[in-house]
């Protein structure tokens, strides 16, 4: 207990920002070694914070009435004083905008501070998928331009004509992301010098004999002229938006531009939806730490710290599985408690850590290890490494297996030495975006027949889709394309047929 | 770091969003406020409202796996007594145990989508594609009434129409032009002389720096950073405003045969009428008339709050009326419109001075005369009419100015009210006597 208190007193003021600010910045780079884009902290009313809500944080939204739609049920459930709203938003952007209310006090304000000015920033910067899939210095300059093409499509085709389009595109907007780096297209004196490779290859390969062989029988040609198609068309694509923009017949150059926008704001918070646990955790762990360190040194008041420690115990609260409370696996509680568990595997492991963790327990650098952490796993690959049997054991939790034709659902695993592992991968398992996605793709198209996309869902452990909203999105689809579409439902493993949708005819021209 | 007050940026920023979102559910809206607006107040319509709508149409589907079926695998925390190969009950709905592997149940079991109105979207929709019947230009309000409409800018103008867009934009590139010194450049050389004479070398290089330090200062002295001649306004043009004038006139029956509902009944007529006059029309004014045996012209308040009791004689509130018109609104120049309000009694005798005023009198100067009988909420109508419904019939025909509708319980107001006021309206269904609503 040596400094001074920051600030004393509930309210806030600029300038107690400003030397909260620096002395939390101290904290965040010279001891935990965190880096961050520029940060920008911007302050804004309970209204302004409903309005950000109901454009999915976005400083700058094209407008659709969905949001408009959300903004009256967010409103709704806010004034009905049935639920609360966030304390701040943070966009992953450079420079880092961090939104927070006037309401807060300024004790709440320190917290959110370390929470998103430092921890997801410091995470929007590092992380892997961050950093390979969103262009932080662009996105606002791309939103501002996608609000103003919006806007101009709207003057000059009316504002049906654009709903249309952008409704069928947000409907598609899960399966409009790109899940795999694409290859780079290859360039001329690439194409040249693997061609001269190619033909040298068969040059040294060549055998007259090979003539004499017989021709593959003409009923091969079919599949070959498939093959061929699809390979023309790049098929089969599990990036529905991106195919229907490049590939629809029917639609105009400015259609074409609209599901642009959509796929490229998809994909900008793709990332977001695989590191939500990862994220939040960070940045949980991030301001728990911040503060605490703050108040060891003096600069927090008791009162203040009580405030946020308040706060801290709502945000990690995660209530057992017979709760009424419970709604599933709360990603702060389980992030921030994967996280304080690494740091003391790194600080005081047991005999088991070390055995678990050979790589770092005990290596006293919690910190470093954690921005490894950070840098470069997902949620799912980050419960497969780091998730230890003293957090299982800790959290008590267990697996269940549940098959939809038996009454019962078994326990097939609990925190005991035998179903660790098992625990573990199950968890890993339901993180994993490639599961809980319905993989859907296009497979083919028969452009000079009678054009017919078909759609198959390759169907996972039974889990098949919602029929009506299924049949909803298939319209929208159809729409898109123009005629008619065909969704299979196959089973994965056996490739059985399980359920063939009618052919949905578009129900409007686009 | 920079910290950005944002509390005074406009607010409502979504409000183009909101009005998308009520475009495009408006037959639900419409349809919910028409419903909603029948067992309301008047008073509690004009405050807004919380409708709900069904989902139809504001759907935003996905992608996404039914809530049931398949193996599914949840990994959950809390476990107090199991051991592997315990079996549970599967919970009665899903929700027991998910382990994040389900999108959220929503649009499932919840079909209504609430939410709330201001009063502003609520009374939009609810008056929306009600007007005042054959208003027409009778002639132009000549007063003062003008609009300024933007007309580009002028040299000359107030101080308050400075066009600051434009000015700076003149004074740039007229500064551009004329190559005024920058003060970067005039500090800099300044900052190259100090340092020249404090270090006492190089003096010939001094002394021509001062010589174009001086230089450059008179210059930004000759080239003012905004001359006058920079200066743009706005320019506004003042355009008259066609203003159509009308007149309503409300009459209501306040005699000692209208029991508390019926004046209730009648009140909430008038009191939506006003509503949607002063809503939809600026400048439609509105008179008062409420008579017993005697009619007297009275205000506002007067008119839906205060209570006088006795006899009926109608025809003494066209007196008032006609009264009214020939003081302060001559025919020829308003358009009239008159809303009658009555439980159909009338003295026998005055009968036919009734009819006789209305047809000759009153009918021609109006454009639209509606007439509503309010009745009490237990009477049996069929073969019954009364007197001054009868009366009005005779003279009721097809393509006439006469409008007659019968209300006796509160739901039947707004539908009567729609009726009388709708765009839709055609002749031979409208100006015919109408039966009471069902």
């Amino acid at each position: 207990m040596t400094g001074i208190p920051l600030f004393t007193g509930a309210d806030w003021d600029f300038d107690k920002v400003r030397r909260v600010y620096d002395a939390v910045e101290d904290i965040a780079v010279n001891e935990m070694g965190l880096t961050t884009y520029p940060n920008q902290i911007e302050v804004i009313t309970a209204e302004q914070m409903l309005d950000a809500y109901s454009s999915i944080g976005m400083p700058l939204m094209y407008k659709h009435w969905s949001f408009g739609k959300h903004f009256a049920q967010d409103e709704t459930l806010y004034r009905k004083g049935m639920r609360g709203l966030a304390y701040e938003i943070v966009i992953n952007s450079s420079p880092c905008i961090s939104y927070i209310m006037e309401e807060n006090s300024m004790a709440m304000q320190t917290l959110v501070i370390a929470h998103a000015a430092f921890g997801h920033n410091h995470f929007f910067k590092n992380n892997g998928l961050f950093r390979q899939w969103t262009d932080a210095r662009g996105i606002l300059d791309y939103m501002e331009f996608a609000k103003g093409y919006v806007g101009r499509c709207e003057e000059r085709y009316g504002h049906q004509a654009v709903e249309r389009v952008l409704d069928a595109a947000h409907a598609l907007m899960s399966h409009g992301v790109h899940k795999y780096p694409r290859k780079r297209t290859p360039d001329l004196a690439d194409e040249e010098r693997r061609a001269a490779e190619r033909l040298a290859y068969q040059e040294q390969m060549y055998n007259d004999l090979w003539r004499t062989v017989p021709k593959p029988a003409a009923t091969k040609r079919g599949s070959e002229e498939l093959a061929e198609r699809k390979r023309r068309l790049g098929l089969p694509e599990e990036n529905l938006l991106y195919f229907l923009e490049k590939m629809a017949p029917k639609l105009a150059p400015w259609q074409r531009e609209l599901i642009r926008i959509v796929r490229k704001i998809s994909q900008y918070f793709y990332p977001q939806k695989q590191t939500k646990m990862m994220n939040e955790g960070c940045a949980t762990f991030t301001h728990y730490t911040i503060v605490n360190r703050l108040h060891e040194m003096g600069l927090l008041t008791d009162g203040a710290m009580l405030e946020i420690l308040h706060s801290h115990t709502s945000v990690v609260f995660q209530p057992d599985f017979d709760d009424r409370r419970y709604s599933g696996l709360n990603p702060y509680a389980l992030g921030f408690n994967m996280m304080s568990d690494i740091r003391r595997i790194c600080e005081s492991p047991t005999d088991e850590d070390r055995a678990w963790f050979p790589d770092f327990a005990g290596n006293s650098d919690p910190y470093g290890t954690l921005r490894q952490a950070w840098e470069d796993y997902r949620d799912e690959s980050f419960v497969l490494q780091y998730l230890s049997p003293a957090l299982i054991r800790k959290m008590r939790l267990f697996k269940i297996h549940d098959v939809s034709d038996d009454p019962d659902m078994e326990v097939t695993a609990i925190h005991n030495e035998r179903g660790y592992r098992e625990v573990r991968k199950a968890l890993s398992r339901s993180y994993d975006i490639a599961r809980l996605e319905p993989d859907i793709q296009i497979v083919d198209v028969d452009l000079a027949g009678d054009r017919r996309l078909i759609v198959h869902h390759m169907v996972e452990s039974g889990m098949q889709l919602d029929e009506a909203e299924a049949i909803r999105v298939l319209r929208h689809i159809a729409n898109l394309w123009g005629y008619e579409v065909r969704l299979i439902e196959i089973e994965s493993g056996s490739e059985t047929v399980l359920k063939t949708y009618d052919d949905i005819a578009p129900t409007t021209v686009m | 770091m920079n910290v950005i007050d944002r509390r005074l940026n406009p607010k409502g920023k979504s409000l183009a969003n909101r009005q998308r979102f009520l475009r495009r559910a408006r037959a639900q809206i419409v349809k919910a406020v028409r419903e909603a607006s029948g067992n309301r107040s008047i008073q509690d319509i004009a405050n807004g409202e919380k409708i709900s709508i069904p989902a139809d149409g504001l759907r935003e589907p996905t992608f996404r796996r039914a809530a049931h079926g398949g193996i599914r695998d949840y990994v959950v925390p809390g476990n107090r007594d199991f051991v592997e190969g315990d079996r549970i009950d599967k919970p009665e709905q899903q929700g027991g145990g998910d382990g994040g592997s389900e999108g959220s149940p929503d649009g499932e079991g919840q079909d209504d989508f609430a939410f709330v109105l201001s009063r502003e979207e609520f009374l939009d929709i609810f008056l929306d594609d009600l007007e005042l019947p054959d208003l027409v230009k009778k002639k132009m309000k000549q007063t003062e009434s003008t609009t300024p409409v933007r007309a580009g800018y002028s040299v000359t103008g107030s101080p308050a129409n400075i066009n600051i867009v434009r000015t700076m934009r003149n004074s740039l590139s007229r500064r551009i032009a004329l190559r005024r010194p920058k003060p970067a450049e005039l500090a800099e050389l300044e900052a190259e002389i100090m340092r020249l004479e404090e270090s006492g070398e190089d003096p010939e290089r001094l002394s021509a720096l001062r010589v174009e330090f001086d230089r450059l200062v008179s210059k930004s002295k000759r080239v003012p950073y905004i001359d006058p001649f920079d200066v743009r306004y706005s320019r506004f043009e003042h355009v008259p405003k066609p203003i159509t004038q009308a007149v309503m006139f409300c009459l209501m029956d306040v005699s000692g045969s209208m029991t508390e509902h019926m004046k209730d009944l009648a009140k909430r007529f008038f009191m939506l009428l006003f509503l949607f006059l002063s809503r939809r029309y600026q400048h439609v004014d509105v008179v008062f008339i409420r008579h017993t045996h005697e009619a007297q012209e009275v205000d506002e308040e007067t008119f839906f709050y205060s209570t006088e009791t006795g006899g009926t004689v109608v025809s003494t509130a066209f007196v008032e009326m006609q009264r009214v018109i020939h003081e302060r609104y001559p025919v020829g120049d308003w358009n009239i419109y008159c809303a009658q309000a009555s439980d159909g009694d009338n003295t026998s005798t005055d009968n036919p001075k009734t009819v006789g005023l209305l047809e000759d009198v009153i009918l021609p100067a109006c454009q639209y005369f509606a007439y509503i009988e309010v009745g009490a909420e237990y009477k049996d109508w069929l073969g019954r009419e009364s007197d001054l419904w009868r009366t009005y019939k005779q003279i009721l025909k097809p393509g006439g100015h006469l409008a007659m509708r019968r209300v006796r319980v509160r739901s039947q107001i707004f539908p009567v009210f729609r009726e009388l006021f709708s765009k839709e309206r055609n002749d031979s269904t409208t100006w015919a006597a109408g039966g009471e609503a069902p």
